[in-house]
């Protein structure tokens, strides 16, 4: 059997995992610290 | 620890940590991947398939580190009443989550050219599945004790029962005849049955994958301390 198709795949899902946890978490962060800096100075 | 229970203190330690964790980390992963996909030798038994080693073996890992950081966090939280210990513990659990599914994920597509098969209910894939499962449990639990402004007492009293099934994983290879391969690195006495050319690569990435996760838990902490000062000030707003 050809590992090769198991190996790609199984690479492609850890980049896909990880990049779509760290990107969601850095825009989460990104936005509700913007929110929070806002709310800060305009009151 | 008490030290840093203020959030602005804990926040200016946070704020160029997330950054150091990040780059290094991404820089590591990166690496690491290139490393497993085209540079590690292939094993003499498994051949290609091993390759999967570098990114399988690092999220098992994070998987049992993560419910280890809730279960610490828990303990925190309730026998200390540290006030950042419920925000570290909802941090580590969504990572964590993630890392336990692609761990699970990776594994049956490791399995597939190496045992014949995507999956076997033996003791260590079905006892890393039960932590999947509890991840799932505890992000429901805590999100429904925030919505009802709870202080997530309940939530640390499953972060720390679901430490249990950490030993379970560990040992589970020991304690049953399981498809899965026996330990490798001895953490304790420091021991690798694992050849050097292919250890150094796995401990690169295992170091690359933990500062990732270690910024992506310093992200999330973020998010909802800044979450909190927002309803904070509404709160404050709508009073005036």
């Amino acid at each position: 059997m050809n590992p090769w198709p198991f190996v790609i795949a199984a690479y492609a899902l850890m980049v896909a995992g990880t990049l779509a946890l760290v990107g969601g978490s850095w825009i989460a962060m990104r936005r509700a610290e913007a929110e929070a800096e806002r709310l800060r100075r305009g009151s | 620890m008490h030290a840093y229970a203020n959030p602005a203190r804990f926040l200016k330690i946070a704020r160029p940590l997330t950054g150091w964790f990040g780059w290094v980390g991404a820089v590591l992963f990166v690496g690491a991947l290139a490393q497993g996909l085209f540079f590690a030798p292939p094993e003499r038994l498994q051949g290609e398939s091993v390759r999967i080693l570098y990114i399988h073996v690092p999220a098992a890992w994070l998987g049992m580190a993560g419910w280890t950081g809730i279960a610490a966090a828990s303990i925190a939280q309730l026998v200390w009443r540290h006030p950042l210990a419920a925000v570290a513990g909802r941090a580590l659990a969504v990572p964590g989550a993630v890392f336990t599914a692609l761990c699970l994920a990776t594994g049956s597509l490791w399995g597939r050219p190496t045992w014949g098969t995507y999956w076997e209910w033996d003791g260590r894939m079905t006892s890393m599945l039960v932590l999947l499962f509890l991840y799932l449990g505890y992000l429901a639990l805590a999100g429904a004790e925030k919505e009802r402004d709870g202080q997530g007492r309940l939530t640390a009293i499953f972060g720390l029962v679901g430490a249990i099934n950490l030993p379970i994983i560990h040992y589970s290879v020991i304690w049953w005849n399981t498809l899965h391969q026996g330990q490798s690195i001895d953490l304790l006495s420091g021991r690798s049955s694992i050849a050097a050319p292919m250890l150094w690569p796995l401990l690169i990435a295992a170091l690359g994958f933990t500062l990732l996760f270690g910024a992506v838990v310093l992200m999330r902490m973020r998010t909802e301390l800044a979450r909190n000062r927002i309803e904070a000030r509404m709160k404050r707003m709508a009073a005036e």
